[in-house]
C-alpha cells in the first residue's frame, strides 16, 4: 500500500470540510477523486500536500509506512509526494531550470544520488519537457509569470515528470483548459503513468477521464467518499449528475 | 591640493571654507562657469545642508553628514591595479576614472570610445566646436536652489567629464564611469552627457570603495537626449558601508528617445538618490527603475521626479526594496502630468520586502495630474514574502530557507534580469546572494 488515508477529519479557519474520509492507494493506480464544488476534494489534495493553511482535526494518513501528517512539506515532495496545483504560483525573476535544477537536486540529495550541474540538468530537462511538448523557451522565462492558463498547467505537469513523484495528486488539472491544451496534458500524464507510482485526479468533471482512464473512481459530498466503482461510475455521474450521489450519501 | 574642511549646517559661513572656494576659483575656468559656481556657492552659504524640516527631506537626516570633517582633493595617484578590480570586462577600453570627485584621463581608458567625444570640462570649454553646447547644457537640468548638496558640488565643479555622442554615433562598448573616493574625503564628481540625434549608448556608473572607510560622494549627473537617441543607464552604488553617499541624475528626454536607467543601491551607511526627469517633447519614452538592497543600519533614500510637460509620452517606474536587520528604505516618486499632456501613459510601482522586523520602509508613490485623456497607475506594497508562494516551493522540495532566499533573489532579480551586460549582471547576483547569505547554486 503506497498511501492510506482512515476517517480523515480536516478543515481551514475551524470549518470542518473532510468529516471522516477513507483512501486506499497501492501502486500502478490512477484514483479519479470526483465530486461537486465544496464536496472537499481539493482540501483533500492540500491535506496530503502539508498546506499550512489546512488542519488535521482527526483520523490519519500513512505514506509508505510512516505517518505523513508528521511531515513537513518540503519532507513529503523529497520522499515523493507531488501535487499539480489548481493555481500554479508565480515565481518572477527565477526561471523555471533554476526552479527545477534546485527542486530535483534537493530530492537527489536526499535521496543520496548524485546532483546535476546546470549543463545535464538541461540535456534532462529538455527531454522531460517532450511529455508536454514544452519548447526550451519557456526554461529561461520566470516560473508562471505571463504563462497562459494552459502553459501554467503544462508547467505542473513538467515538473511532475522532473520530479518522479511516487504519488501525484493533480488539483483540477483539467480546468480552464482548452481541448489541445488539455490532450497535452492528459497524454503527458498516460506518459508518467508506471508501474512504480500513484496518481490522484482531483476532477468536477468527467472530460478529463475521456483521455485518462482512471482504475477507481471515488465520488465525494459534504467531506466523505459516498460512491466507488470502476471508469464507469464516471460516465454515470456525467449522465445522472452530483444530486444522484449526494442522495445516496445522505 | 588638501584642504581640511568643516561642515556643519552653518558650514558655508565659515572662512575656511570660503578660503577653500576662492582659491579654487582661481584656476582657469571661463567667466560663466565661474558665475555660476559663485551663485551656487552663495546659495549654499545661505541656506546650507537639507534639514528635515523640509518635505523632501522628511526621512533622512543629513545631519550626521554635517558633523564629519572631510577633506577636499580633487585627485588621488590611482595605479591601474587599484582600479581594474572595478572594471567590468566589458568596459576594459571604454571606462572613465574618477578620483575624489575629479575625472583622471590619464588612470582612464578611452581606446573604444573614438566615436564619442570624453573631454575633461577645462578641455570643453577651451574646445572649438563643442564649448558652445556644454555651456548650454552644463547645470541645465538640475536646479541647485532646491537641494543643498546639488549647490556645493556644482559650488565645487572642478574637473568633471563631458561625454558627447554626435548625431548618429553608436557605441558598442558599455561606457563605464568608476567613482572612487578615499578615506576622510568628500567628492564633488560632475558628469554631462549629450547624445544628439540617433545616437546609443550604454553608460555604467559604478561608486565603489577603495577601502571600508568613512567618506563623502556628492555626485551629480546631467544626461541629454536628442531626438531618437536611445541612452541604457545604469547605476551600481557600492559605497563603503561606512560612507555617505548623495547624488544626483538628471535627464530631459525628446521626440523618440528612450531614456531606460535602473539604480542599483547596495553600499553607504547613508545615502539619497534625486532622479530627475522631463520630457521635453512628444513621443519620448523612459524607464526608471530601481532595486535598493539594504542591512545593518543602512538608510536609503530614493526621491524620483518624472514630469510629463508635453503629449504622448510614456513613463514606467519599477522600484524595489529588500530589507534587513535594522535598515531604513524611503522612497518617494512624483509623477506630474501637466495640462495639456494628453496621450500620457505612466506606470509607477514601488514595491518593498522587510525581511526583518526592525526594518523599516516609508513608501509614497504621487501621481499628480492636471490633464483627463491619460493612462495612469501606481502602487505600493510593504510586506514579507508571500505564503503561497514559499508553499509553492516548499511543495516542491525546497526547504524554507532555500524557499525563502530564492523567493527574495526573484524579488531583485526582476530589476537585475533588466541589466544587458553580462558582467554587471553577474557581479550583481552574487551580491545579492551574498546579501541573503544564501547558499543557493543559481
Amino acid at each position: 500500500m503506497l498511501l492510506e488515508v482512515k476517517n480523515l477529519h480536516a478543515g481551514i479557519e475551524g470549518k470542518e470540510i473532510l468529516k471522516g474520509l477513507n483512501l486506499q492507494i497501492s501502486k500502478g493506480e490512477v484514483h479519479a477523486l470526483m465530486g461537486p464544488n465544496g464536496s472537499g476534494k481539493s482540501t483533500l489534495a492540500k491535506v496530503l500536500a502539508g498546506h499550512p493553511s489546512y488542519e488535521v482535526t482527526k483520523g490519519e494518513v500513512i505514506y509508505e509506512g510512516k505517518n505523513l501528517l508528521e511531515l513537513e512539506p518540503d519532507e513529503r515532495a523529497r520522499e515523493g509526494v507531488f501535487m499539480a496545483f489548481q493555481y500554479p504560483v508565480e515565481v518572477p525573476g527565477v526561471s523555471n531550470s533554476q526552479f527545477l535544477r534546485l527542486a530535483f537536486n534537493e530530492k537527489m540529495k536526499h535521496l543520496g544520488e548524485e546532483e546535476l550541474d546546470p549543463l545535464e540538468f538541461n540535456d534532462y530537462l529538455k527531454e522531460k519537457a517532450k511529455v508536454v511538448e514544452m519548447s526550451s523557451e519557456f526554461f529561461k522565462r520566470s516560473v508562471n509569470v505571463g504563462f497562459s492558463g494552459g502553459e501554467k498547467k503544462r508547467n505542473e505537469i513538467l515538473q511532475m515528470a522532473v520530479l518522479q513523484p511516487k504519488l501525484a495528486v493533480l488539483d483540477e488539472t483539467d480546468s480552464g483548459l482548452d481541448i489541445d491544451a488539455l490532450r497535452i496534458v492528459a497524454e503527458g500524464v498516460n506518459k508518467l503513468r508506471a508501474a512504480d507510482n500513484a496518481i490522484i485526479l482531483v476532477t468536477h468533471y468527467q472530460r478529463l477521464l475521456n483521455y485518462i482512464t482512471p482504475d477507481f473512481v471515488h465520488v465525494l459530498a459534504d467531506g466523505k467518499i459516498v460512491k466507488e466503482g470502476g471508469k464507469e461510475l464516471a460516465l454515470e455521474l456525467e449522465e445522472k449528475g452530483y444530486d444522484w450521489v449526494k442522495a445516496a450519501g445522505k | 591640493m588638501v584642504k581640511r574642511f568643516k561642515m556643519n549646517s552653518q558650514a558655508g559661513k565659515e572662512t575656511i571654507y570660503s578660503d577653500y572656494f576662492r582659491k579654487s576659483l582661481a584656476n582657469n575656468q571661463p567667466e560663466w562657469l565661474k558665475n555660476l559656481r559663485e551663485k551656487a556657492f552663495a546659495h549654499f552659504t545661505e541656506n546650507g545642508f537639507p534639514i528635515v524640516q523640509s518635505e523632501e527631506w522628511k526621512y533622512t537626516n543629513v545631519a550626521p553628514i554635517a558633523k564629519e570633517n572631510f577633506l577636499i582633493a580633487e585627485n588621488a595617484n590611482l595605479t591601474q591595479d587599484r582600479i581594474a578590480p572595478f572594471v567590468f570586462d566589458e568596459s576594459r577600453t571604454s571606462v572613465l576614472v574618477f578620483a575624489n570627485g575629479g575625472f583622471d584621463k590619464s588612470a582612464s581608458n578611452l581606446e573604444a570610445l573614438k566615436n564619442a567625444r570624453i573631454l575633461s570640462f577645462s578641455e570643453a570649454a577651451a574646445d572649438e566646436k563643442l564649448a558652445e553646447i556644454f555651456k548650454l547644457k552644463l547645470a541645465s537640468l538640475v536646479n541647485y536652489e532646491k537641494n543643498g548638496f546639488t549647490a556645493l558640488n556644482t559650488a565645487f565643479v572642478g574637473e568633471g567629464a563631458f561625454i558627447y555622442l554626435p548625431k548618429n554615433s553608436k557605441i558598442d562598448a558599455p561606457v563605464q564611469i568608476l567613482y572612487l573616493t578615499e578615506e576622510n574625503k568628500i567628492s564633488h564628481p560632475r558628469v554631462l552627457i549629450v547624445a544628439e540625434a540617433h545616437a546609443e549608448a550604454t553608460i555604467i556608473e559604478t561608486f565603489v570603495r577603495g577601502e571600508e572607510s568613512k567618506y563623502l560622494t556628492n555626485a551629480v549627473t546631467e544626461i541629454s537626449l536628442a531626438d531618437e537617441a536611445k541612452i541604457k543607464h545604469y547605476r551600481v552604488q557600492r559605497e563603503s558601508h561606512l560612507a555617505f553617499h548623495v547624488s544626483t541624475t538628471a535627464a530631459e528626454v525628446h521626440r523618440g528617445s528612450v531614456y531606460d536607467t535602473t539604480a542599483i543601491t547596495l553600499g553607504a551607511r547613508l545615502s539619497r538618490h534625486d532622479v530627475e526627469l522631463k520630457f521635453n517633447s512628444e513621443g519620448g519614452e523612459a524607464f526608471v527603475d530601481g532595486l535598493y538592497l539594504l542591512g545593518g543600519e543602512q538608510h536609503h533614500d530614493t526621491h524620483s521626479v518624472i514630469r510629463h510637460d508635453v503629449p504622448n509620452c510614456t513613463s514606467h517606474q519599477t522600484y524595489k526594496g529588500i530589507l534587513n536587520d535594522k535598515s531604513r528604505g524611503v522612497f518617494n516618486g512624483k509623477v506630474f502630468v501637466a495640462v495639456g499632456a494628453s496621450g500620457t501613459d505612466g506606470y509607477q510601482s514601488n514595491k518593498n520586502l522587510l525581511l526583518s522586523n526592525e526594518a523599516r520602509v516609508d513608501t509614497k508613490p504621487q501621481l499628480e495630474i492636471f490633464n483627463d485623456d491619460v493612462k495612469c497607475s501606481h502602487g505600493a506594497t510593504v510586506g514579507q514574502l508571500e505564503e503561497e508562494e514559499l508553499f509553492y516551493l516548499l511543495s516542491r522540495g525546497l526547504n524554507e530557507e532555500m524557499a525563502r532566499n530564492l523567493l527574495t533573489y526573484g524579488f531583485a532579480e526582476e530589476i537585475v534580469n533588466k541589466i544587458g551586460v553580462e558582467s554587471i549582471k553577474n557581479q550583481l547576483d552574487e551580491a545579492v546572494l551574498n546579501r541573503l547569505n544564501a547558499n543557493l547554486e543559481i
